[in-house]
């Protein structure tokens, strides 16, 4: 089985800056790998080379056997991407938003309208479809963004900071909702976020990035095995994030 | 790509700023045409009738400026707002990084959005001319023959290309520049330089090089034949020089200079012989070219500017 993302010795480069420094690491078919480190990590920059929004300055990436920078066209199809800050346009209902991705992925007629109404359903909005984006919560609006994803079913999905500006509810929701995708669909999902304790919730795997480099990864026992044993899982890791943030 | 030019024309057509716009415009060239075709009735009450009336109605001045010297002076603004905010708005609003993730070519986007502004200036410019023509036609009660209006057809091409020129022009500005302001404001610059100073500056360049001694006819013409020739740097003198030619069969030549000996056989012949079609066409041949050729570099420009950026989430 190819692994969902294979990355080796990545590398982006800003002037003499090193953006993403070295980054080896794999996320394998069906898992929630949770990429944890805090702003300016380099974690968009990773994402965008992953999806050959930009170019590494050296190093190789391998998303679901194809390589990016050859084949974006393939990857983009298999790959939904929900960014930061999901944009919509505003005076487009929500049902129009996913009906015009739906379109710029080839995607007409019933087809499209059964992948639209199953995703909608999934995210729970089906309520609100045919309200103007302009008038969402960001709450809905980050559920919209992955149910735009989840039109084009596919096999990874990435996510960047997706309970940013989230209440706890919507927060709770949000991540049901990944662990849901990964269980039921066998989606791999890779999460990006500077909030431990969410990662620590629902990803299988969790790898800590610092300034580009990686620093750690592995399953959580793996990681907590590393800290002291006595306070629990959560203080063990929050003692290993800490540590290598302030050693940086 | 056809995707995105769908919807870019959608969304032309159903925005607020469209309305305005070609409300604007309309009213404009509909005020012009009735003020110029009244004066044309007063005119050749009476009269014969004169070859190649219908034109006139596009080409003499009304209170102000004639038709074509309206669309010289505002076609640009017209590219220019439709044009300025084409990416720059995507990337705030944090659309452009969602149609990327999409599979789609990046220059399906450039190539959607400057062909649905280029097919709603199409749409804007047809209906307008056929406007004019019938208030036209009404007013001063002159049907137009096939010749004119394929000279009417050549001016809405080249009208076209000139106002798709300035919308290639906005794209590029809105992919050079982060924020809608700037943005609109460069391109607004660079129009207003090049309708009001290259003029300026052309004068004061020839002067510079060819300075025009008292008694010396042969060194006014080279002056100011150098001054025109600098002065077609601007899209704007190009564009106006050769929908002259195309509106007036009398006009033998896109120059202003002519030499006197020269002047003297053309302005005799002038009242003869209109040109035909084709050899206008023919002497207008290079304008369109150049103005072609300066939309292909503003959207090269784009092209690859646009390829080679980063697009982030922001």
């Amino acid at each position: 089985m190819v692994a969902a993302i294979d990355t080796h010795e990545l590398t982006k480069a800003y002037g003499k800056y090193n953006a993403v420094d070295r980054l080896t690491f794999q996320v394998e078919e069906g898992e929630i790998f949770g990429f944890l480190g805090p702003n300016g990590a380099g974690k968009s920059t990773t994402i965008l080379m992953l999806l050959g929004l930009t170019e590494p300055t050296s190093g190789a990436a391998n998303v679901l056997g194809l390589d990016p920078r050859r084949e974006p066209l393939k990857v983009k199809r298999q790959v939904g991407y929900v960014p930061e800050n999901v944009g919509f346009y505003p005076d487009m209902t929500a049902d129009e938003n996913l009906r015009y991705v739906a379109q710029l992925n080839g995607l007409a007629g019933s087809e499209a309208c059964a992948r639209i109404e199953r995703a909608m359903a999934k995210v729970r909005l089906s309520a609100d479809r045919n309200k103007l984006v302009g008038a969402f919560s960001r709450g809905m609006r980050q559920r919209l963004g992955l149910a735009e994803v989840l039109i084009k079913d596919p096999r990874l999905i990435i996510l960047d900071e997706p309970t940013l500006g989230l209440d706890p509810e919507g927060m709770a929701s949000m991540l049901k909702l990944i662990r849901s995708l990964s269980q039921e669909e066998k989606i791999s999902v890779l999460l990006c976020s500077h909030l431990l304790h969410q990662v620590q919730e629902v990803c299988d795997r969790i790898g800590i990035l610092v300034q580009g480099r990686l620093v750690a990864t592995g399953t959580l026992e793996e990681l907590s095995g590393e800290g002291v044993q006595a306070e629990g899982d959560r203080l063990n890791l929050e003692d290993i994030y800490m540590r290598y943030f302030q050693e940086e | 790509m056809y995707t995105i030019l769908r919807k870019e024309l959608a969304d032309h057509f159903s925005s607020t700023r469209f309305l305005i716009l070609y409300c604007l415009v309309l009213c404009v060239a509909l005020l012009t045409t009735y003020m110029v075709s009244m004066n044309l009735r007063s005119e050749i009450a009476g009269g014969a009738r004169i070859e190649h009336l219908f034109l006139m109605l596009f080409t003499t001045s009304g209170q102000f400026f004639s038709l074509t010297q309206f669309i010289a002076f505002f076609g640009p603004l017209i590219g220019i707002i439709m044009g300025f905010d084409a990416i720059n708005k995507e990337r705030s609003s944090g659309t452009l990084s969602k149609v990327l993730s999409q599979p789609v070519y990046r220059d399906a986007i450039i190539n959607g959005k400057f062909w649905a502004g280029l097919i709603t200036i199409t749409i804007m410019f047809t209906s307008l001319i056929v406007l004019i023509s019938g208030l036209g036609m009404s007013v001063i009660g002159v049907v137009p023959s096939v010749e004119e209006l394929a000279r009417l057809l050549c001016y809405l091409l080249i009208s076209i290309v000139y106002v798709g020129f300035w919308l290639g022009m906005a794209i590029l500005c809105s992919i050079l520049f982060r924020s809608l302001g700037t943005a609109a404001l460069a391109s607004i610059a660079l129009w207003i330089f090049v309708s009001f100073f290259v003029g300026f500056g052309s004068a004061l360049l020839a002067d510079a090089i060819v300075p025009v001694e008292r008694g010396d006819p042969q060194a006014a013409v080279k002056n100011a034949r150098l001054a025109e020739n600098i002065s077609r740097v601007s899209p704007v003198n190009l564009y106006s020089q050769a929908t002259k030619t195309i509106m007036d069969p009398y006009r033998k030549t896109t120059k202003d200079v002519v030499l006197i000996g020269q002047l003297e056989s053309i302005s005799m012949s002038r009242f003869d012989h209109a040109l035909p079609l084709g050899q206008s066409v023919l002497v207008v041949a290079p304008y369109l070219t150049t103005l072609l050729s300066l939309t292909a570099v503003c959207f090269g420009a784009s092209y690859v500017i646009f390829m080679r950026q980063e697009i982030r989430s922001m």
